[in-house]
């Protein structure tokens, strides 16, 4: 890939949370390591899927990119500009490029705005439009999401979620922002549903060019929407390729477990797989192993892998892998 | 087979502020002994209110069955006096729920919740149903099952937690087992772990076991026969094989093909299902699926289509062939 491709470039990324004891006197006790050295690039007008099991950081990650937590180390550039280095108001600046649509549409709307009014602050708040020209661009901005313009003055709880989803998507694509972290956007959403709002995700990067960064816990639709696919385990990532590539050939035997993991809709393919159960859970990001993170539930592991930290390195073409025993 | 529990014209209502909203309009299912039976739909579609209501769990108000009967060991679950359903809930029909955080109590020890339904159903002594505990405990998966017996639901992780629920639900050897959606809150390789820990135990025990999810998915891992609800009605009953490669209902050939597949070859666009589930503020008196249906016909908005066979212990409730397009 040529180096003029790349819209967003990570590097060595990390976000520790503190453990503070005491009231008056606080203290660290700790940290959660949620997000421990990871890098990936995300190609312009590409999806990267982020996958991985609840708390495993992928959505720190995507807050941490756009500078939603203020990261511990490590840069994101966006482009030429490394956004951790940015002061508060080149960084609003910068914020109008890139957005972000949540996972639960019950919480992440203000519930006593009109939807005219939560689509069209992001247009007032950077000086966009006003007066007549903000109504009119709400109004298509929320046909291009599929809703009926009159809606504009109706409330976030007259809307199914599937509906308000769509007023997510309209808010975050306000400002025309060139890349969007989508975090979970339709685990909130009914089965039919979910399929309405991943179809509208994907006319509208096709129309806009846009580029997402996908997180989700659901693999069979992260591998629907992305071109790469990065699986994170604990805080770091395990495995990073192209999609096809993932799914024929896993090679970190996390990965592997999560795929077996995933019930395919059809009951004879089903009855035909052979399943990796991966014994125990998550250990704490607190008090991550040793070595490896993922040793402690890893069906092949050794000594060596308590011993040092394996590396992220390329083992095929555009293949990266953690693991000692690949 | 025979039968072990048998329900007939299931309805069900809640009396809420907008009116009241029909949940459950006329539900007729068996269970066969030793099979698992899944019951798949949206949320809203009255999948977990059929079997509350076969179980009286439904608080009234507002909830109120209106009609209908449920047979186990040919008594009617509805019409029997509370002290006897008591006797057969925990012991020979027992539940698992969806939240594994919320459906324990918080200030007593698991021991003390485990051994509850063995003092209260077969009267053991405590120290007899300590060790039953135990031992459930342990075929359950969980590690060091004594010492954990006095430790309280907080300090166990979500899937974990799960566990402890199963083994709770299943230490009175019950001989039908509901879970309604077992495993929503849990992180799929987990979920995994408790799909393939009730498998194993069916077999083992012999039970039935009645499994409710939104997952098309999961359900063709683990149960025999299916049920499809919507609207608060079953619009198909189909063996688990045949609803992958022989749906017959709109319904269902509109969900599975809105499902991206991990084994799937190519990138094809998702093919949704437009509008949205009904507002059930009125009994439906046509097709509640008729307005989102890609095969509409004139008589699906006049008339409510029964439960008909369609093919070999497959039953559709739709007017329409869905190969022909016409009326079949």
């Amino acid at each position: 890939m040529a180096a003029t491709d790349i819209l967003i470039r990570v590097e060595n990324l990390v976000k520790y949370f503190p453990i503070m004891r005491g009231i008056i006197f606080q203290k660290q006790i700790g940290s959660v390591h949620a997000v421990d050295d990871v890098s990936f690039n995300i190609i312009e007008g590409e999806t990267l899927g982020l996958v991985g099991e609840s708390g495993c950081g992928k959505s720190t990650t995507g807050r941490a990119i756009l500078q939603l937590q203020r990261p511990t180390s490590g840069h994101v550039f966006f482009k030429e500009e490394d956004l951790v280095t940015l002061k508060r108001n080149d960084l609003r600046k910068m914020r109008r490029k890139m957005q972000m649509i949540f996972q639960d549409p019950y919480a992440s709307l203000n519930p006593r705005m009109t939807v005219g009014e939560i689509v069209g602050e992001p247009l007032t708040i950077h000086g966009i439009d006003r007066g007549k020209e903000l109504q009119d661009h709400v109004d298509q901005l929320l046909h291009m999401v599929g809703l009926d313009p009159a809606y504009a003055n109706r409330y976030p709880h007259e809307f199914s979620g599937g509906q308000r989803q769509r007023i997510g998507v309209a808010r975050a694509l306000s400002v025309n922002p060139s890349f969007v972290v989508c975090d979970e956007p339709i685990s909130a959403l009914d089965v039919s549903i979910q399929a309405q709002v991943v179809n509208l995700l994907e006319d509208l990067q096709n129309e806009l060019h846009l580029t997402y960064l996908f997180i989700a816990h659901d693999l069979s639709m992260v591998r629907h929407i992305s071109k790469h696919v990065a699986v994170m385990y604990l805080g770091i990532i395990v495995e990073l390729t192209d999609r096809d590539e993932l799914y024929k050939h896993p090679l970190h035997p996390y990965t592997k477990a999560l795929l077996s993991a995933i019930p395919i809709p059809d009951a004879l393919a089903e009855a035909k797989r052979q399943r990796i159960i991966l014994q125990g859970e998550v250990p704490s990001p607190v008090n991550p192993p040793s070595g490896c993170r993922f040793r402690t539930r890893c069906p092949i592991a050794q000594k060596k892998c308590g011993e040092s930290k394996p590396e992220f390195r390329e083992v095929g073409s555009n293949h990266y892998v953690a693991c000692h025993l690949v | 087979m025979a039968n072990l529990l048998d329900v007939q014209n299931l309805e069900t209502q809640f009396q809420t502020n907008e009116g009241i909203v029909h949940a459950v309009n006329g539900v007729s299912f068996a269970l066969k002994e030793g099979e698992t039976l899944g019951i798949v739909g949206e949320s809203g579609c009255g999948k977990s209110v059929t079997v509350m209501s076969i179980l009286r769990l439904i608080p009234a108000p507002p909830g109120r069955v209106v009609a209908g009967k449920a047979f186990y060991a040919e008594q009617d679950l509805l019409q029997m006096p509370d002290d006897e359903l008591r006797h057969l809930l925990g012991s020979h029909i027992s539940m698992v729920f969806q939240d594994p955080m919320t459906s324990f109590n918080p200030v007593l020890t698991i021991g003390r919740q485990l051994i509850e339904p063995l003092e209260i159903h077969q009267g053991m002594s405590n120290k007899h149903a300590y060790d039953r505990a135990v031992e459930m405990l342990s075929l359950v998966g969980i590690p060091n099952s004594r010492e954990r017996l006095s430790a309280y639901p907080h300090q166990f992780s979500g899937g974990m937690r799960q566990r402890v629920m199963i083994a709770m639900a299943l230490i009175c050897s019950p001989q039908i087992l509901i879970a309604d959606e077992p495993t929503t809150a849990l992180d799929v390789t987990i979920q995994a772990q408790i799909v393939e820990l009730v498998k194993r135990l069916r077999e083992e025990l012999g039970m039935a076991v009645i499994w409710i999810t939104h997952d098309l998915g999961i359900i063709a891992g683990i149960a025999q026969r299916v049920l499809v609800m919507y609207g608060g009605l079953i619009v198909e009953e189909v063996p688990v094989v045949e609803l992958y490669t022989n749906p017959r209902h709109p319904y269902t050939i509109g969900l599975l093909a809105s499902l991206p597949r991990l084994d799937a070859m190519e990138h094809r666009r998702l093919a949704s299902i437009d509008g949205l589930p009904p507002v059930l503020l009125e009994k439906p008196a046509s097709c509640p699926f008729a307005p989102r249906c890609q095969f509409v016909l004139e008589h699906c908005l006049h008339e409510n289509p029964p439960l008909r066979t369609v093919g070999i212990d497959h039953y559709a409730a739709c007017w329409v062939d869905p190969d022909t397009r016409k009326e079949r």
